[in-house]
């Protein structure tokens, strides 16, 4: 079936045979394609030019401070949850250059930026991380200051969402409420469906530009036991959540625990590596830093991502203002999950997971706001 | 600015390897650039020619092991504007602060046929320890980068960029793969000090520690992590006893583990 384009909300499903077609179709509409692939034993981000660039027949398997890639058996494309890349690396990209000035005499000249806007599309993002990318988005595209490189990097993209069919072990979204199914924010979504016969993508459209690409895909129209299997499959997900988190009155519970001994409990096992941050998929923080080569004749101001678990982050004129483990850590769960809410209207976390994964000492931020709850419910219990 | 004269470099050696002065001399497309802006005036790995008996900037390697070099430091530091140290030596005492665990005595007694010849301390030492020092750049060996950096700073009057946060920053604004966590590779990259460009990692190797402890280390918690992963206390003292075994954190973090 071809049609010169489907309608947003149409359901149509895409046999594996003909998913590459989805990927040609992207890169000959001159969309880098970024997608899920093997690299060093974890399911990285990377360009992707045809369906043996993914993780075909892989799983992960993650606990704190644990990840593992395992063989399954089946070719499934996506049967992975989230890997330690998440997609804030092309939006707000790691280290970026602000701009270059060169000196001529007693002036300086701003050389001009020759690049061209990128036009990226992105296959595979779950329904936690697009929560992420629209949390982004309200920091770097709403308000008074807008961040240029990051509208940039925005603009031309193309989405294509995967809905979770199984959770891992540091997946909470549906205690934050942004998954395991995509339900806005993209221009496909697909579920991948494995049974004894068939090996197949249901797909919705959720953008006029997503109906276009999908139109020049082989597909068929969703019956009614196919769309039942995908919903049985997302709740087969929705069952399997390693991690829960209690978020009512979280805002006022941290804020009214800024001296809770668990603050020091933790201090003693965070490593201040900063892992959490650099992973987390909305931790925006960067630092400026100017360059000027050895003769001082060209000079260049760098942005990179910093991490609020570093001593320079909160560095002013006599010293750094947290500098103890207990205030950096503290600050970062606090923003993340209360303060954030007064800054931006929602929560920071999207219950990915990730920090729990990464951390190398294992923190698992969900326990530590549970132990605070705990010690909080038996003190008023008293 | 035109007429003024070229800032001079010095480059000064103590107990090392000489590896981190041959990181100048390794800079090869920048060499030039620093030889068009600085007269190198006293660098002996590099040229007998020594000129003047004042220098701009001194580039210190080395620590220090014998009473002479403990006097001669303070020699360097009155005839030097900045003083930098370069690399592990000296910064924390090198791989030679490994007697500071043991008795010399009994090593040069054992070693030298005539050990009354030798005059050596105790301890092999930091420079910070004699004398006081405006920069430091770690590593063993540094990183050249780093290197021209700090130089670059120094002739521009501006702050170098050289973080002292965590080699796990440094891996992920590369996007490697934790070979901690997805590997079970022990990794010293959680209380070791950014600067390598995180070589090891990228190679899926864990790090072993060579730029030294970074600000704030919490080398227990990570011995702890080093534990579950099957690392006995004996191999414990061997990690944290490499080219920074003298630096505070990680001498004490080995003698915790030292029975």
């Amino acid at each position: 079936m071809t049609k010169s384009s489907f309608q947003i909300g149409e359901l149509l499903i895409v046999e594996l045979e003909h998913f590459q077609q989805l990927l040609d179709a992207l890169w000959n509409r001159d969309f880098a394609v970024y997608g899920p692939t093997v690299k060093d034993m974890a399911i990285v981000h990377d360009e992707v030019k045809a369906v043996y660039d993914f993780p075909i027949g892989w799983t992960d398997e993650q606990e704190a401070a644990h990840y593992q890639l395992k063989k399954t058996g089946n070719g499934a494309l996506f049967n992975y949850v989230v890997g330690p890349h998440t997609w804030k690396k092309y939006l707000f990209p790691p280290k970026v250059s602000l701009w270059e000035a060169k000196k001529e005499g007693a002036l300086f000249e701003i050389l001009p930026d020759k690049s061209s806007p990128p036009k990226m599309a992105f296959i595979g993002i779950r329904a936690c991380d697009l929560s992420a990318i629209m949390i982004q988005d309200n920091i770097f595209t709403k308000g008074d200051y807008k961040d240029s490189i990051y509208l940039r990097n925005r603009k031309n993209n193309f989405i294509l969402a995967v809905n979770c069919t199984k959770s891992g072990g540091g997946c909470f979204c549906i205690s934050m409420g942004t998954g395991p199914k995509a339900t806005k924010g993209f221009d496909l979504a697909l579920t991948e469906i494995i049974d004894d016969k068939r090996h197949y993508f249901l797909f919705e459209v959720g953008s006029e530009l997503g109906g276009e690409i999908l139109s020049q895909v082989t597909t068929q129209a969703a019956g009614e036991t196919e769309k039942q299997t995908v919903e049985k499959a997302i709740n087969q997900a929705k069952n399997q959540m390693g991690r829960a988190l209690d978020t009512r009155g979280i805002k006022e519970l941290l804020y009214d625990n800024s001296e809770h001994p668990r603050w020091d409990d933790v201090a003693s096992r965070c490593l201040t590596c900063g892992n959490c941050t650099m992973v987390c998929p909305t931790c925006f923080c960067s630092n400026i830093e100017d360059y000027t080569d050895l003769t001082g004749k060209l000079a260049n101001r760098q942005r990179r991502w910093d991490s609020c678990f570093t001593l320079e982050h909160s560095y002013i004129h006599g010293g750094s203002v947290r500098s103890s483990v207990k205030a950096r850590y503290r600050q970062w769960l606090t923003h993340k999950f209360a303060s954030w809410i007064d800054q931006f209207g929602t929560s920071g976390c999207v219950g990915c997971g990730r920090c729990i994964t990464w951390c190398p000492s294992g923190i698992d931020v969900t326990e530590e706001i549970k132990e605070i709850r705990r010690s909080v419910k038996v003190s008023t219990a008293v | 600015m035109g007429n003024r004269r070229k800032p001079r470099l010095a480059v000064w050696k103590f107990a090392s390897c000489d590896g981190c002065q041959l990181s100048l001399l390794d800079c090869e497309d920048e060499l030039l650039a620093v030889a068009g802006e600085v007269e190198i005036a006293n660098f002996p790995e590099a040229s007998r020619a020594i000129i003047g008996r004042s220098y701009d900037i001194s580039l210190v390697e080395g620590s220090i092991t014998t009473p002479h070099d403990a006097e001669r430091i303070h020699k360097v530091r009155r005839a030097s504007g900045i003083l930098i140290t370069i690399g592990a030596c000296a910064t924390s005492g090198g791989i030679q602060a490994l007697r500071n665990f043991k008795d010399v005595k009994e090593f040069t007694s054992i070693v030298y046929a005539s050990p009354q010849y030798i005059e050596t301390l105790n301890k092999s030492t930091p420079i910070t320890d004699h004398i006081s020092v405006d920069f430091q750049l770690n590593g063993c060996p540094i990183n050249k980068y780093q290197l021209v950096e700090v130089l670059s700073a120094y002739l521009n009057g501006r702050k170098p960029n050289i973080p002292s946060y965590s080699t796990c920053i440094e891996c992920k604004l590369k996007g490697n793969v934790c070979v901690m966590v997805a590997h079970g590779t022990p990794c010293l990259g959680p209380v070791t000090h950014a600067g390598c460009g995180s070589i090891c990692p990228a190679y899926n190797r864990g790090c072993y520690g060579c730029f030294g402890p970074k600000e704030t280390p919490n080398t227990a918690a990570l011995s702890w992590q080093w534990k579950k992963l099957g690392i006995n206390d004996e191999n414990l003292v061997r990690a944290f006893r490499g080219f920074n075994a003298n630096a505070d954190a990680f001498r004490k973090e080995s003698e915790a583990h030292e029975k």
